[in-house]
């Protein structure tokens, strides 16, 4: 089948310190995948190479089988169907809800056609049905900074599947959220991942479980391990790296 | 792009008091107590320009959060551009009486107008430069420096050392823009004497119309989807740039057609205060509009234009009453509403009546 993200060989360094070292990472098309590792491991840093906010000193990093992601910007790699959530709930805060998916969704991005732009029907039709499934629906109309944090995330998780993408990155989705919280994020990526890909970047483990998806183990710059959760929790390299020598 | 009810009404008392001010100027004679002098009309049409140099600040700043602290420099480029056009109306009856040539080129020993000056005795041309030159200098400057996400304080830096820059250039006398002394000694414009009541008047009414036709684009940028934009890129940059935009083009169109708008102003207080000198770029004359703005409601645009009303009626009472505490009425006005009214007074009061989704988007204390 065809990989959907190609990394080879992927090092990057700042001033001596290598935040990547020799990684490689291959994701296949609608496939889910949980990145773990501890601090410091390079999980934000390969987030950074694959939306353009980082060049790689070395590596291949390939999309759909044959673009080169290295060579662009990141409002290129967006247009192309990679979306990114942050660590951070990042949403637009004096926006409300409903404002915050109008612009993120799919549409052309140039400022002389946003200048004109006008909500079509079906625009309206699928903002209201991503309010549904992200849970918000009541909320369209408030200002998005009024949003409890849980609240924030799944807008933000809302505002990516306006952007149709064919990739999803989401960085730690469940930080600082409630247990009921955390266990409805597992639902609602799980859903999403029936059309798409996603990676995840996860510290914790119960959500990792709730997944039930393929691991890779990120340390010190390159994949330690990958398999089933079972399988990469019974790695004697793992349990090393996790548990200190 | 629809425009809510506070657009409408603001918009209406606009074109009110371009309409009734003259009116009451013309209709009534000089002893009744609502008769508007001459000198009182001359005045608020210049501060009408004012106001339209603070929106086209407070467009850049409170909907995109570019603090620009050169805009006078926009402001002044019109100013110049139109200048040049009344100085080529003089004519033959400037000092020298010099029918080809201004009189600070005959007192410069020159013998022939600079190719630049070529083509400002035509009004259209002027007022095509009015408009191209702020846009064209924006344009560029933009470019080099959103490209290079050159932004903050940094960018605020960049902006001034250019006003500053273009203060000490026209200062030259060997620019061809009058040196020190600048543009002045305008007889007409279009044909009309620059000193007569009419032409006063018109000039008013131009001020108030353009700085109505201003507030209205600039309601429509804001409410449109890029103005949407714009406020995404002032309060999250990086996620509007990882939606897919291009955070610099939108810097660049927004800063443009901000530029525009403060030559166009520039253009305006040209003919009503009969003189354009290089003074006009000072660094202090930029940061003195973004005062204005904070001061009436940063991201309100009703608030800029209220803002630069206030604080130049308080100007010229008090630089004619108190010439000496001029500078410190200003300096603890700022700080009064920086310490008490954050958002400004349109901010405050919006706020403080809980009706803050009548403003449409705006910005946070």
């Amino acid at each position: 089948m065809s990989e959907i993200l190609y990394l080879d060989g992927i090092s990057v360094s700042f001033g001596g310190f290598k935040a990547l070292n020799d990684l490689s990472l291959v994701i296949e098309a609608d496939e889910m995948r949980a990145i773990i590792g501890p601090n410091g491991a390079g999980k934000t840093t390969m987030m950074d190479i694959i939306t353009g906010r980082t060049r790689p000193d070395k590596g291949v990093v390939l999309f759909q089988g044959d673009i080169d992601l290295t060579r662009m910007d990141e409002a290129e790699i967006a247009n192309l169907g990679i979306g990114r959530k942050f660590q951070k709930p990042t949403v637009f805060e004096s926006h409300s809800v409903e404002d915050n998916l109008q612009l993120a969704q799919k549409a052309p991005r140039g400022p002389f056609t946003t200048l004109f732009a006008k909500l079509s029907g079906a625009q309206q039709a699928a903002i209201d049905a991503t309010l549904e499934t992200i849970a918000l629906a009541a909320a369209r109309r408030r200002l998005a900074g009024q949003l409890s944090h849980g609240q924030k995330q799944w807008l933000e998780i809302g505002m990516l599947l306006m952007q149709q993408p064919e990739l999803l990155l989401v960085d730690e989705p469940v930080a600082g959220m409630t247990d009921a919280e955390t266990e409805q994020t597992a639902d609602l990526l799980r859903q999403i991942a029936k059309t798409r890909s996603v990676v995840v970047v996860e510290h914790d483990m119960e959500f990792v479980r709730a997944l039930g998806t393929k691991v890779s183990v990120l340390h010190e710059g390159s994949v330690l391990s990958e398999g089933s959760l079972e399988v990469v929790q019974n790695d004697p390299r793992v349990i090393e790296v996790y548990l200190g020598r | 792009m629809k425009l809510n009810a506070s657009t409408w009404i603001f918009a209406a008392l606009l074109a009110g008091i371009t309409i009734i001010a003259p009116i009451l100027h013309l209709a009534l004679p000089e002893t009744s107590p609502l008769h508007v002098p001459t000198y009182a009309l001359s005045l608020f049409g210049k501060y009408l320009s004012f106001a339209l140099l603070a929106l086209s600040v407070d467009l850049i700043w409170g909907y995109c959060g570019i603090l620009s602290l050169g805009h006078g420099a926009f402001f002044t480029l019109g100013g110049y551009a139109m200048g040049m056009h009344l100085m080529r109306q003089i004519g033959d009856r400037g000092v020298y009486g010099n029918a080809e040539l201004p009189d600070f080129m005959v007192f410069l020993n020159w013998h022939e107008l600079p190719w630049y000056w070529l083509g400002f005795d035509n009004f259209i041309f002027a007022l095509a430069m009015v408009i191209l030159v702020p846009g064209a200098l924006a344009f560029t400057f933009g470019w080099f420096a959103f490209r290079s996400r050159v932004s903050g304080v940094y960018l605020s830096i960049i902006t001034q050392a250019m006003t500053f820059a273009l203060m000490l250039a026209f200062f030259r006398n060997d620019m061809g823009f009058g040196g020190n002394n600048g543009l002045t000694d305008f007889k007409e414009i279009l044909g009309f004497d620059l000193h007569s009541q009419g032409t006063r008047v018109g000039l008013f009414i131009a001020s108030g119309t353009t700085l109505l036709a201003g507030f209205v684009l600039c309601r429509m940028i804001v409410a449109s989807k890029l103005g949407k934009i714009l406020v995404g890129i002032r309060d999250a940059e990086s996620r509007t740039r990882f939606l897919g935009y291009r955070v610099e083009h939108y810097k660049l169109f927004v800063f443009t057609v901000s530029a525009v708008m403060a030559g166009i102003a520039g253009a305006l207080y040209v003919p009503q205060v009969g003189i354009i000198n290089p003074g006009e770029f000072a660094p202090a004359n930029s940061i003195e509009i973004v005062i204005w703005v904070a001061l009436g409601g940063r991201g309100t645009l009703i608030g800029a234009i209220i803002g630069a009303v206030l604080v130049n009626l308080a100007k010229s009472y008090l630089t004619a009453a108190f010439p000496e505490i001029w500078l410190f009425a200003l300096g603890g006005l700022f700080v009064g509403v920086t310490l008490f009214l954050p958002r400004g007074i349109v901010g405050g009061i919006v706020g403080g009546l809980g009706i803050t989704r009548l403003m449409g988007a705006r910005g946070r204390a």
